[in-house]
């Protein structure tokens, strides 16, 4: 039994059961199949996380926002700039407590490079409801070309606990056709 | 500490004293039965405690209750996660490692007072943290994300949970030692306490991660150190985070051979397969901590998925493994006990009305369906961007530890508590339901939980509504309604959880005492009709098709729940 000794002492020579060996052959080709897989996606597949990173002091990632949110401001909306940045720009958004901030307005089938990055503690970007999450981190500014494939109001909540204020933390992304 | 002083020592070895076991016939150290009775009770109290929290936790979830005030809501969450899926698990475990090593060896513990002292050291940090997080300074989740900072005590309290689980580990480590050295046993060590070695070598690496970072965050939290990178804390702290998950898993896969072994006197189909297995454990997984960094900026890809597989999956491998050979073995015991009709005579006559059995059962195929599936899609480098951080991942995780290695503890317990605590059962009929209720709660919240993150609900998340929140947004209503179900499934668990506490308790305190001569002893394998299968090796001429039908069945909705996933990525935007 299990929870006693091995009755032969030579347990290693024991013959291994069929339907053991079978299944053990499967489980290793189909590790391998999903090992491989993720590595073919990055071939195939259109949706794979940037790793584009840099270190940034929070003061500069936010006089980079700011800045951004100024040159191409189209309007305000519950007192956040609206941004409207050309097809192609690098466009610019920041998590802080307890806000993802400015209102991007994006262009369906365009791409966009989006930089993200939080001024305090970490937040975690998640786009609803077409459900990409990603973590933001303090201190590193995190780029990710974005194409938009559906036209639509889109909420940025945070999926990361920010404190007491963390369900009050949207934000906003239109895309326009 | 005079303890390593060899006159000492030699002291202790002489002084030791046993009782004989009336069922077994084993010797059993009345240190490590006292050592394992007091760890037993200190982890149902932590149970008590955190099931408690979880269930107010799910009652604010549940849309149309709303229990809690937000911020206590926050609060109790952090003390949720730290009482179930620390105190109440390790306390358990430390019993699980006294069990598999001195009981089992027939030997003598080692050390029993520096046993005694990692004892104290666990309840001091685990009441600490508890005081820690209900004064309120210190609501940072489990997970105790920098540059969040709690309380400085609330460090040191894991802090000196965490050495004291080390010394147990030690003892642990130092019994099988002593075993060996006054050959209590013949050959090697039992599967089970391979097991419960595995668990206690991945315990090492995962205490070592956890000192490397909460050290440090305790310094940084009394001023002494400026600044933490967030991600390197995420890395290391992973390194324990994730290496105690796979603590759980070597314990209560261990558990399964046990129970198994106990109650139908099944063998391993081979030593070899089984205990390669649990090397795995130790080989590919403590390091995985990388899959819960897949959204992370500042990682290469190279990284992620080599982290995250190992080239191969060799861990998960290990898991696959397992999920076959136990149903395989207890196929093969019932077959031979005479239940060997059709494909599946085995399983319909198996002691479905014993709870260590059907805890057990449970226990592994929702372990296998729920929590492993799940684990392997969100561990994946790509898919992981679905559910980061939604409710998916608490669905998938209290699928591994709430439906795989509470039920698995819940099990064993109503084993131990004749052969350690020597009493009888109370309430035997309530008992025989309580891991159906237990079980079918936990695969509800599971299953639920991780639909509502598939619609995208945040994790650790007050207002479903965001009613407060400056740009409104509407959750679908399935997801409401998915909360609400988990609600319910989250009482059910609770009155499963609650009905556990009550046998165990009036077990101990009031169960008829089975150590006293006139007692009907109890013959192993408990299974009516169950005899010990004969040979090793022969197990190679017994069919089990009923197995090859459990793990078809498995690996069916393995892959095709895997490539559904990336049905689902593939209709998102685009990003790169």
């Amino acid at each position: 039994m299990a929870v006693t000794p091995p009755d032969q002492k030579i347990w290693w020579n024991e013959p291994i059961h069929r339907l053991e060996l079978g299944w053990i052959v499967i489980a290793f080709l189909w590790g391998l199949f999903m090992f491989f897989f993720m590595i073919a996606w990055h071939f195939i597949g259109d949706q794979n996380l940037s790793t584009e990173t840099y270190r940034i002091q929070p003061s500069a990632f936010e006089a980079k926002v700011e800045a951004f949110a100024e040159q191409y401001q189209v309007g305000e909306e519950s007192g956040v700039p609206v941004v409207r940045p050309p097809a192609g720009e690098d466009v610019f958004m920041l998590a802080r407590l307890w806000e993802w901030w400015p209102v991007l307005e994006l262009k369906k089938d365009q791409s966009y490079r989006i930089h993200l990055s939080s001024l305090d503690w970490q937040h975690g970007f998640s786009l609803q409801p077409t459900g990409i999450n990603i973590q933001v981190h303090p201190g590193y500014e995190h780029v990710i070309t974005l194409t938009p494939t559906e036209a639509g109001e889109f909420g940025v909540i945070c999926n990361e606990f920010c404190g007491i204020g963390h369900h009050q933390m949207t934000g906003r992304i239109r895309v326009v056709e | 500490m005079t303890a390593i002083d060899v006159g000492s020592a030699g002291i202790a070895g002489a002084t030791a004293e046993f009782r004989t076991c009336g069922y077994t016939g084993l010797k059993v150290d009345l240190a490590a039965q006292r050592l394992i009775k007091a760890n037993a009770v200190a982890a149902v109290i932590f149970l008590l405690l955190g099931g408690l929290m979880g269930l107010l936790v799910a009652l604010t979830r549940w849309p149309a209750v709303h229990l809690l005030p937000a911020e206590w809501f926050y609060l109790i969450l952090t003390g949720h996660g730290a009482n179930v899926l620390l105190f109440w698990i390790i306390f358990f475990e430390m019993a699980v490692l006294y069990f598999a090593s001195a009981i089992l060896l027939n030997c003598r513990l080692a050390t029993p007072k520096l046993a005694w002292l990692g004892f104290a050291l666990m309840v001091i940090g685990a009441v600490l943290a508890n005081i820690a997080v209900l004064q309120g300074d210190s609501t940072v989740m489990f997970t105790s994300y920098v540059p969040m900072k709690a309380a400085p005590h609330f460090y040191l309290a894991l802090i000196l949970f965490a050495v004291g689980a080390l010394i147990a580990v030690g003892v642990f480590f130092g019994t099988l030692v002593v075993a060996r050295a006054e050959r209590t046993y013949e050959g090697s060590i039992p599967l089970v306490t391979f097991g419960a070695l595995t668990a206690a070598i991945i315990a090492v690496f995962t205490i070592a991660s956890g000192a490397i970072i909460l050290i440090p965050t305790f310094f940084w939290s009394i001023g002494l150190i400026s600044d933490i990178d967030p991600l390197m804390y995420k890395v290391i702290w992973w390194g324990m985070g994730h290496s105690s998950q796979q603590i759980n898993v070597s314990a209560h896969v261990a558990i399964w051979y046990a129970i198994a072994a106990l109650v139908l006197g099944a063998k391993p189909l081979s030593e070899k397969v089984s205990r390669t297995a649990f090397l795995m454990y130790i080989l590919f997984l403590q390091l995985a901590s990388a899959h819960h960094l897949l959204a992370e900026p500042g990682m290469s890809a190279e990284w992620k998925i080599v982290n995250t597989s190992y080239m191969m999956y060799l861990a998960v491998m290990g898991s696959m493994i397992h999920g076959m050979t136990v149903p395989g073995s207890i196929e093969a015991a019932q077959r031979r006990n005479g239940f060997d009709k059709g494909v599946f005579e085995w399983l319909r006559k198996a002691p479905w009305s014993n709870p260590a059995f059907s805890g057990m059962f449970l226990s592994l195929v929702m372990f296998g369906f729920i929590g492993g599936i799940s684990g392997v899609v969100l561990g994946t480098e790509q898919l992981n961007v679905l559910m980061h951080n939604t409710l998916y991942v608490p669905g998938h995780f209290h699928g591994t530890v709430v439906a795989g290695t509470t039920l698995a503890f819940m099990a064993i317990t109503y084993l131990v508590l004749p052969l350690i605590f020597q009493r009888e059962i109370v309430w035997p009929k309530l008992a025989q339901w309580q891991p159906y209720l237990f079980g079918i709660g936990a695969a509800g919240i599971s299953l639920l939980m991780m639909g509502a993150g598939t619609l995208g609900v945040a994790r650790r998340h007050w207002d479903l509504t965001l009613t407060d929140a400056a740009h409104a947004f509407e959750y679908p209503p399935a997801a409401f309604l998915m909360m609400g179900l988990n609600g319910l499934f989250a009482l059910l668990a609770s009155a499963g959880g609650v009905i556990y506490i009550l046998v165990v308790v009036a077990t101990v305190l009031k169960g008829k005492r089975l150590d006293t001569a006139d007692v009907q002893p109890l013959t192993f394998p408990l299974h009516q009709g169950a005899k010990t299968v004969s040979e090793y090796g022969s197990e190679g001429t017994v069919k089990l098709p009923g197995t090859i039908v459990l793990v078809g069945i498995f690996f069916a909705a393995f892959v095709l729940y895997y490539f559904v996933n990336w049905k689902y990525l593939s209709d998102l935007w685009l990003f790169r």
